[in-house]
């Protein structure tokens, strides 16, 4: 009975947020917005040559996927918080970690699954190669996700702050570096026809390990911040 | 016996007496050492054989190294204690000693930027203890960055500890995907000298350097503890009372040290 309930509140929370974002779709956009206004900086920056074009793309792209992520992360709690709903939240007799999760989950399906799309989109600009297309789509199915949940700890820590922004980035990058590593690595990999299994199966790991972990200490957070 | 002395060094008033006691035998036992690691290091120790005198900046790069991992571990361990069983003197431990493991970390890299531009030929390559090392940077400065940030320094502590137990967790995964990177990516084979097994008249000095580092850390987490506990408490009655009887005893009318604990932000 217990175990259900916080199921259904793990959904309702989701359903929650996602409807939430959906009445304001230009938010929706901006991240999405700034990831190809950042990917055209970098052909206009280092010169238009297609052989350095392709041997960035791996890192370009994902430098950029990183750079978006992290300007969104502010939305998981930023407006609840304002609003004093998340309070209600913490007051609830669910886990906050689960309802954490719920609220990652949103986040990266509104956030993280558009990249996935307009990514391919943008390898074919940057001049990648059509086999590593697939690979850069997973490593994003499986890089994203973690860069939500890893980020959630860093507004959690943050959201109480009036200028988080800035420290939030110092908090969440450094964490983001391996995701970064194996992920374009596997890109470049890939571009050049070489086996990737080990660099995406690194990637689930980091999945597994970020969805296990990172709502505890997420949790914990939320609850320093409302203090 | 054991916890006896662990609960009452937790209490705030007992810590700072105690550590005013101990202070001063560290730091002769300190400079004892450091000075006998100096001494062994330049002058004793002989010219390393491939490099010369050059090798001697590894009696400050290693044991900072060595000191940069051994405080973060520290800095987490004594978070996780504060935020588990509400001690407040683990916190402020955890604080305190992230911008001296920063410092640490910096004089590790800056050092091995100098003893790298003569051995490697460059400041500095991509190499995964680098990168990592750098990297181990950025998280201290987080963890500060964090601190300075929130205004309830009590608030501040607990966060600042989270943040360390995260980036625990991350620190093995991010030495060992740069490790991986490079081996992978197999870019400019880093001319990693080989190690010669390193004579005892050079080993004896590291090791009284690391010993005197570590002492230096105790050192300056205890003076920062002590500060820290000062201003954190400073309404408390122990503390006024402290500042008073030092007032007395100095027997200087001058009423700067009292506005000097009793600043004006003085919470309600």
């Amino acid at each position: 009975m217990k175990r259900r309930s916080t199921l259904n509140a793990f959904y309702f929370l989701l359903k929650r947020d996602l409807i939430l974002n959906f009445r304001r779709r230009a938010e929706i956009a901006n991240p999405l917005l700034f990831f190809v206004i950042v990917i055209t900086l970098f052909p206009l920056g280092v010169g238009a040559k297609p052989q350095l074009l392709q041997s960035m793309a791996p890192g370009v792209i994902w430098v950029a996927a990183l750079l978006a992520a992290m300007l969104s992360l502010d939305r998981i709690f930023r407006s609840d918080f304002e609003d004093g709903s998340l309070e209600q939240l913490l007051l609830s007799a669910h886990p906050v970690s689960v309802l954490v999760l719920a609220k990652v989950a949103a986040h990266w399906l509104v956030t993280g699954l558009p990249l996935l799309v307009v990514a391919p989109l943008l390898a074919v600009l940057l001049g990648l190669p059509v086999d590593a297309m697939g690979v850069l789509v997973v490593t994003l199915l499986l890089g994203t996700p973690v860069l939500s949940l890893v980020g959630a700890i860093g507004v959690a820590l943050t959201v109480g702050l009036r200028r988080g922004g800035i420290i939030l980035s110092l908090l969440v990058l450094p964490l983001y570096i391996p995701v970064l590593i194996f992920a374009s690595n596997a890109v470049d990999m890939a571009a050049g026809g070489l086996p990737v299994t080990a660099q995406l199966s690194m990637l689930a790991a980091f999945l597994a390990l970020a969805l296990a972990l990172a709502p505890w200490p997420a949790a914990a957070a939320l609850r320093i911040s409302l203090s | 016996m054991f916890m006896r002395f662990f609960h009452r060094m937790a209490s705030p008033p007992y810590f700072y007496v105690i550590s005013g006691r101990w202070l001063p035998w560290l730091a002769v036992i300190c400079l004892a050492l450091i000075l006998a690691g100096l001494y062994g290091g330049l002058v004793e120790a002989p010219a390393d054989y491939q490099q010369g005198d050059s090798f001697r900046i590894i009696y400050i790069h290693v044991p900072s190294a060595w000191m940069s991992l051994f405080i973060y571990v520290v800095m987490a361990v004594a978070g996780g204690i504060g935020l588990i069983w509400h001690i407040k003197l683990a916190e402020m431990v955890a604080v305190s000693s992230a911008p001296i493991g920063a410092s640490f970390t910096f004089l590790a890299l800056v050092t091995g930027s100098l003893w790298g531009k003569p051995m490697w030929g460059t400041w500095w390559v991509w190499d995964g203890r680098l990168t990592s090392e750098l990297i181990l940077l950025f998280l201290y400065l987080g963890v500060i960055a964090l601190y300075g940030a929130i205004d309830d320094k009590r608030r501040a502590g607990r966060a600042a500890a989270i943040l360390a137990l995260v980036g625990v967790v991350n620190i093995p995964i991010i030495h060992y995907s740069v490790e991986w990177w490079n081996t992978l990516h197999q870019g400019p084979t880093v001319t990693k000298f080989d190690k010669p097994s390193i004579h005892i008249s050079m080993l004896i000095p590291l090791l009284l350097m690391a010993g005197g580092f570590k002492l230096f850390y105790l050192i300056a987490v205890l003076m920062r503890l002590r500060s820290e506990i000062l201003e954190r408490e400073r309404n408390s009655k122990w503390v006024t009372a402290l500042v008073g009887s030092e007032d007395r005893r100095q027997k200087t009318e001058d009423r700067v040290q009292e506005s000097d604990v009793d600043p004006r932000r003085v919470g309600p």
